[in-house]
């Protein structure tokens, strides 16, 4: 549970930190990049929704989709951004659209802004899209990437390949059937299908899903294409995944389930990180201080031994609740973080985590 | 605060907060609570996910299903009431709703077919509406004095919750224009519907909790409760003389002690709603009779409110 996460952030381009919300991903990015820019890389954090005063530190108080420079007091080149989905989404489109017109039609559709808050795995893939970026970004030699907090944790992984599923999908075939093939013959079902929908929502919704579909017609190619080249980046064997986890049990269960589909899918966990464990006071167990306080001499002794009991039952809560984590961990090297009485809302702060991820 | 009377405040109840928080404990709480005080009961999942049913019911298969599951029995029409326990997910919901107006034919098929992740795209929080909406009509239907929902996690609270609002900005007619504006008027009446906001007593879920309810109220429009502290350590003893392990033990149980009522102070001075505090239960695993427990607590808490 010391293990030293050194090596791996001296070896790997890219780190994705993976875990259920509120488990201090975002903090442990974060002291991940800071300790790699110290020891020499270049490192760029890139976190999804920090805490205002650990965003505030790290001089993102200017939301900002690019990186900029955090100012160190030590030697070292670390940079910081915050993921702005609308706007990754945004480059995307430019990128990948045959013209201006092109560009404008897209941005100026209803659904097309929609798509960004309201498709589910958006901001997934926009994370991974980023990643791509930066990795081939010059001024980088490590990305440390503070993932959003799914669900379902496999999300990330196969958020490319959603959107590319997305555009494949039935709907859309019925829908750009008619401009495609110059042919005005829905075929019954999706008469059928448009209709109900209509009826339901109102013709409007679907004129702005045909406009939607129509504006990006000829560009799934390119964004398929691209899926594609960030999809093998999440698989390349220089991207270590991180695992971060609380010690509790659903926290933990999402952790291993992540670990699992890693592993379906060919990924190693290369560590895991448990936050916010309680101490653990002396060598016995609960059921002994419990014992010791039936025993008792006086009222003030059995209220300190059973105030040891109780603390000691949350410890042995939290080693049973890591444990499925701890087995299923195998070779990944296995960090812990003692609860902290405050939020980490510094570099100071950050740099005192440290010492618990590194020799 | 009488208890009959706080419970029937409105007929219904969303129970939010972070994921985390114990928002599942404080349904389950609340329900045994409301039950205990004679009220018929309904919990509702809205995310599918295991816990609900087994603090509840010792023999309860983990998962609700979308029929409803007697959970706890009533004592009759004098004693407690009863706890029923049923989930409504999105896709469900929009089975019975294309169902209830006229669309069977094809409605099974378009429900399965993924159709509703490129119609919820189009126009964000209709997934949300349908399964308000469902909970609108149960509302409506008067088969539970009190019905609460398990609401979903995170930051999705008050995207959950907006979604009527945000719906009609797209959405100009049709039957879910009618549908949004029905959850909308169900939302804006504090007899008929109130957010429960849970929370631990520490810096980022208290800071999140403020937000979440200035948000709610003016943004929605949504009466909230009493908020629920979760999770509160019971004083400890003083280290007096002591040494060892014992001194360590009350010396850190201390120091958590005066750090949770900094933030409970805190709450309490920028946040106007009145608290109820649950102890935190130093066990090896939440269980039926913790919740028996808790909810004897969460009664007590009410009887101290003014």
């Amino acid at each position: 549970m010391n293990g030293d996460l050194g090596p791996l952030i001296g070896e790997a381009r890219i780190v994705v930190c993976c875990g259920s919300g509120g488990v201090g991903k975002t903090t442990t990015a974060a002291v991940l990049a800071l300790q790699a820019a110290q020891s020499g890389r270049r490192a760029v954090v890139v976190t999804i929704d920090p805490a205002r005063r650990l965003a505030d530190a790290m001089g993102l108080a200017e939301l900002t989709n690019h990186p900029a420079p955090v100012p160190l007091t030590a030697s070292g080149e670390l940079w910081a951004m915050m993921l702005d989905t609308s706007q990754t989404f945004d480059e995307l489109v430019r990128r990948h659209a045959a013209d201006d017109t092109q560009v404008e039609r897209i941005f100026a559709n209803r659904f097309y802004r929609n798509i960004s808050g309201a498709l589910s795995g958006t901001q997934e893939y926009m994370a991974a899209e980023k990643l791509y970026e930066l990795h081939h970004d010059p001024r980088f030699d490590l990305v440390v990437i503070d993932t959003p907090p799914t669900r379902n944790a496999l999300d990330f992984l196969d958020a490319p390949g959603r959107l590319t599923r997305f555009l494949d999908h039935r709907l859309y075939r019925i829908l750009m059937a008619p401009t495609r093939f110059g042919m005005k013959v829905v075929n019954v079902a999706a008469q059928a299908v448009l209709k109900t929908i209509s009826r339901v929502v109102g013709g409007e919704v679907i004129a702005d899903v045909i406009a939607f579909f129509q504006a990006f017609d000829g560009m799934e190619a390119g964004f398929r294409e691209r899926a594609t080249a960030v999809m093998a980046l999440l698989r390349d064997p220089s991207t270590r995944y991180l695992i971060v986890a609380s010690p509790r049990h659903d926290t933990v269960s999402e952790a291993t389930f992540f670990a699992d589909k890693l592993a379906d899918n060919g990924v190693n966990v290369a560590a895991v990180v448990i936050n916010r464990l309680h101490p653990r006071f002396g060598e016995g167990t609960s059921a002994e201080a419990q014992h010791s306080a039936g025993s008792a001499k006086s009222a003030a002794q059995r209220a300190l031994w059973e105030n040891l009991a109780e603390l000691r039952l949350v410890a042995e809560r939290e080693s049973e609740a890591i444990h499925p984590l701890l087995e299923r961990a195998g070779d990944a090297v296995v960090a812990s973080v003692p609860l902290q009485p405050s939020d980490i809302h510094d570099l100071a702060g950050l740099t005192h985590l440290s010492r618990y991820l590194f020799d | 605060v009488d208890s009959l009377q706080f419970f029937s405040a409105s007929r219904l109840v969303i129970v939010a907060g972070k994921g985390g928080v114990g928002k599942t404990t404080v349904t389950a709480v609340l329900a045994r609570a409301a039950a205990d005080a004679g009220l018929r009961v309904l919990v509702v999942d809205v995310e599918g996910k295991a816990g609900l049913a087994g603090l509840l019911s010792s023999d309860s298969e983990p998962i609700l299903g979308y029929e409803d599951r007697v959970l706890v029995d009533g004592l009759g029409p004098r004693g407690a009431g009863s706890v029923i326990g049923r989930s409504i997910a999105a896709d469900h919901a929009l089975g019975d709703y294309l169902d209830e107006h006229g669309f069977s034919r094809i409605s099974r098929r378009l429900a399965n077919s993924g159709i509703l992740d490129v119609v919820s795209t189009a126009a964000p929080g209709i997934e949300d509406i349908l399964v308000l909406g469902k909970i609108k009509q149960i509302e409506r239907s008067g088969v539970a004095d009190l019905i609460i929902v398990d609401g979903p996690a995170a930051g999705h609270a008050i995207t959950f919750l907006q979604s009527a609002s945000g719906l009609l900005d797209a959405v100009k007619v049709g039957p879910i224009e009618t549908q949004a504006r029905e959850v909308l008027s169900m939302l804006g009446d504090p007899q008929r519907c109130q957010v429960m906001l849970v929370a631990l007593p520490e810096e980022t879920p208290v800071n999140e909790l403020i937000e979440t309810s200035y948000a709610l109220e003016d943004r929605i429009g949504v009466a909230l409760t009493p908020v629920v502290i979760n999770g509160i350590y019971p004083p400890g003893p003083p280290a007096g003389r002591a040494t060892g392990d014992l001194a360590a033990a009350a010396e850190f149980r201390a120091a958590r002690c005066e750090l949770q009522d900094t933030q409970l102070q805190r709450l309490a001075g920028e946040l106007p709603l009145p608290q109820i505090r649950l102890p935190f239960v130093f066990t090896a695993g939440l269980h039926v009779n913790d919740v028996v427990e808790l909810a004897a607590a969460f009664t007590a808490e009410i009887g101290r409110l003014e």
